[in-house]
């Protein structure tokens, strides 16, 4: 007794010591499941989380009452600014509606599953663990709320962390930056796969990845969606720094992208849903369409379907879903333009921008009335042609070796071939004209862009069989890329009727049959498409003394 | 009466109200869970640790400093997501030092205060790094530099809670 009396601070120290310890190895051996000390955890965390929401609520207040009341310079400004940001958005919206209606056919097409993220609860950060070495914090919400342990937590930049322990009406969250958390990480561009885990100094650092790959620094790091919790493609963060580690892996420093040190609001993904990806067929608007409605457009002129006087003028195909894309290459009369329209054939834009120049009167280019016979054949592939202009230029641009070759028979052979169109003599109109174009295609001397013009070029038919085999493949691509600014004069001046002319230019290239399959497809309504068919044909050849 | 290395023969005990005995170190444990929100850098410092130490100095009773750094310790393990008792068994062991020490030299001024709280801080360090590797087997790395660093940094702080502390203690 009197040794206990001697040594009782000692002693009292030993056996607190001692309880504690073995309390931790109790702890270490269990799982969190059967958590013996959850009723500490509730008492600490139910004292300290009242007056952190207390304060919490009287910053808010202060806050709000700050910037709803006081602090409102700027915000017109602001609006205007949002506006237009909104606008931005919009296009991009729609073209990124594009591209995942897209990943998600390619996606049906190989059964993929999709995470799809189906619920998420927001939630204001009240606290932190206030350790250094335990690199948590805490969230209003809790069990009352449906909140689980393992759920997600992310903000706007990227992921936070995940609930570890949940309360009534708080939770703690693990920062991703905790030695102890781990997420299953990737990087974005080369697809390489680690574990992302924070070390005790609190930076973040992706392992597990052989130290043999190249990693970039800069390069973006995603979550895989490996372990479970968080869903794949979550931004995670940059790398920052890489050095060789041990056990052959790299040592990938990372900066997270969620600013840890100064978290406000997170969002708990409370829901996940996992299922196959469809498709949606039913896009509503592309991001050309758009684009389109805002380009200025020529006035409508009412007469510019039916004023071709031709009478058997190649009806238009199938209208296009977008009148200003299918309309321009029809819209390029002369060998320049169309060649200009193959390119342009999958890009809408540059169909708009040549749809504008073929406005002007120059579009109309010289070129032997004889062309105008090749019309039904060539009109007929196009217009049975796929919807988009990429596709029907493909067909049309092989076919020239036939047209060549057919160029020389008699028109009447050709004329005698049907039409997809359902118009099978169609005379040279202006639709007509431009389906004309793929069948010699090779008459590039024909075109104003050609300089090497053969004195047979400017007979109209016999020019258009002389200049075929001649000169048929090989100036292809000297008239597409002189195709831009020679033809406007010369094509007006050589030629006085446009009809005839388009149909002569175009036969300049293979490329003219993209503009001939458009033509095809435009909608008669659209006042761009209908800039050649508003001059009316006129069947007299073109004088053999053309300066052309 | 207990000998002392100071001049005088005798040193002073204080005490604490019960109000303050219960408040301060919640206070001190809120400010810790909060503060680090706004200041991301307060995370270095130890505010329980700090009245730990000044509780324990001032009463001189080791079995009060003990008990006092058993509690405070296991409400702030409570706050982490770590096995209750890492904090528990450190500031059980500071403050039976810290109250162990206050009898034998006076802790009265600033300077001991200052190299006092430097120490326990170290040596709570030492015991929390040696029971997370050893007991939790947690991956830890020990750097002297950011550990004197954050010392220091404690320890200045430690003055202006140790004169907060002075205001409130009561003499026995």
């Amino acid at each position: 007794m009197e040794v206990f009396g001697r040594y009782r601070n000692l002693i009292v120290l030993v056996g607190v010591l001692f309880a504690q310890i073995l309390g931790l190895a109790v702890q270490v051996r269990r799982t969190t499941d059967t958590e013996p000390t959850r009723l500490i955890r509730i008492w600490a965390v139910g004292s300290v989380s009242p007056l952190e929401k207390g304060l919490l609520w009287f910053q808010n207040s202060t806050d709000n009452i700050w910037h709803n009341y006081f602090y409102l310079r700027g915000v017109r400004a602001e609006n205007r600014e949002l506006k237009h940001e909104i606008e931005q958005m919009r296009l991009e919206q729609v073209r990124i509606t594009q591209d995942a209606d897209q990943a998600r056919r390619l996606q049906a097409l190989l059964a993929f599953k999709e995470q799809f993220i189906s619920g998420t609860l927001a939630a204001q950060v009240i606290g932190s663990s206030g350790s250094e070495l335990s690199r948590s914090v805490y969230i209003d919400k809790g069990e009352r709320d449906g909140l689980k342990p393992d759920m997600a937590v992310l903000t706007k930049d990227g992921i936070v962390g995940k609930v570890l322990r949940v309360y009534g009406s708080t939770a703690l969250v693990l920062l991703i930056d905790d030695q102890t958390s781990g997420v299953g990480s990737l990087l974005e561009k080369s697809r390489l796969q680690g574990i992302l885990r924070g070390t005790p100094a609190g930076a973040v650092v992706l392992e597990k990845v052989m130290s043999d790959e190249t990693v970039p620094i800069g390069e973006q790091v995603v979550t895989s969606g490996g372990d479970g919790i968080f869903p794949k493609g979550l931004p995670v963060g940059t790398v920052t720094g890489v050095s060789p580690g041990s056990d052959l892996f790299l040592n990938i420093r990372v900066r997270p992208a969620a600013d840890l040190g100064r978290l406000e609001e997170v969002l708990v993904v409370t829901k996940v849903d996992e299922k196959q990806a469809e498709p949606d067929e039913t896009s509503p608007m592309r991001a050309v369409d758009i684009l389109a409605e805002r380009l200025p457009t020529v006035p409508p002129k009412p007469d510019a379907t039916s004023g071709s006087p031709a009478p058997g003028a190649v009806a238009p195909g199938p209208p296009a879903s977008n009148g200003v894309a299918s309309s321009s290459p029809a819209m390029k009369p002369t060998g320049t333009n169309s060649s200009g329209s193959t390119s342009a054939a999958p890009k809408p834009v540059a169909s708009n921008s040549s749809t504008l120049k073929s406005g002007s009167p120059n579009s109309a280019a010289p070129g032997p009335a004889a062309a105008n016979t090749f019309a039904p054949k060539s009109a007929a592939p196009k217009s049975g042609a796929a919807k988009t202009g990429a596709l029907t230029s493909v067909p049309s641009a092989v076919r020239p070796a036939n047209s060549n070759a057919t160029a020389s028979q008699p028109a009447q052979h050709l004329r005698s071939q049907p039409a997809a169109t359902g118009k099978p003599n169609a005379p040279p109109s202006a639709a007509s004209a431009t389906a004309g174009n793929s069948a010699p295609p090779k008459t590039a001397g024909s075109s104003p862009s050609a300089k090497p013009v053969t004195p047979s070029a400017r007979t109209p038919g016999a020019g258009l069989a002389s200049t075929e085999t001649k000169s048929a493949t090989p100036q292809h691509d000297p008239v597409r890329k002189n195709a831009g600014p020679t033809p406007p004069t010369k094509a007006a001046s050589a030629n006085p009727s446009p009809a005839t002319a388009a149909g002569a230019s175009t036969t300049n290239s293979t490329a003219t049959n993209s503009a001939t399959s458009s033509a095809a497809k435009k909608p008669p309504a659209k006042p761009v498409a209908s800039g050649a068919a508003t001059h009316p044909p006129k069947p007299q050849p073109v004088p053999e003394d053309s300066p052309q | 009466m207990p000998i002392t290395y100071t001049s005088g023969e005798q040193v002073e005990v204080y005490r604490f109200s019960p109000f303050a005995t219960i408040s301060i170190p919640l206070a001190a444990i809120l400010l810790q869970a909060i503060l680090p929100r706004y200041l991301h850098f307060f995370t270095i410092f130890d505010l329980p640790l700090l009245v730990t130490i000044g509780f324990a100095t001032a009463r001189r009773n080791p079995l009060a400093g003990l008990l006092t750094g058993c509690l405070i310790g296991i409400f702030q393990d409570a706050l982490t997501h770590q096995p209750i008792g890492l904090y528990g068994i450190s500031k059980t062991v500071v403050g039976f030092a810290a109250s162990s020490l206050g009898i034998k030299i006076d802790v009265e001024n600033s300077g001991a205060r200052f190299l006092l709280t430097i120490l326990f801080y170290v040596v709570h360090e030492v015991v929390y790094f040696m029971i997370a590797r050893g007991l939790v087997g947690l991956h830890m790395e020990w750097s002297w530099p950011h550990e004197i660093g954050s010392g220091v940094a404690n320890a200045a702080l430690g003055i202006f809670v140790y004169a907060l502390l002075d205001r409130v203690k009561q003499r026995t």
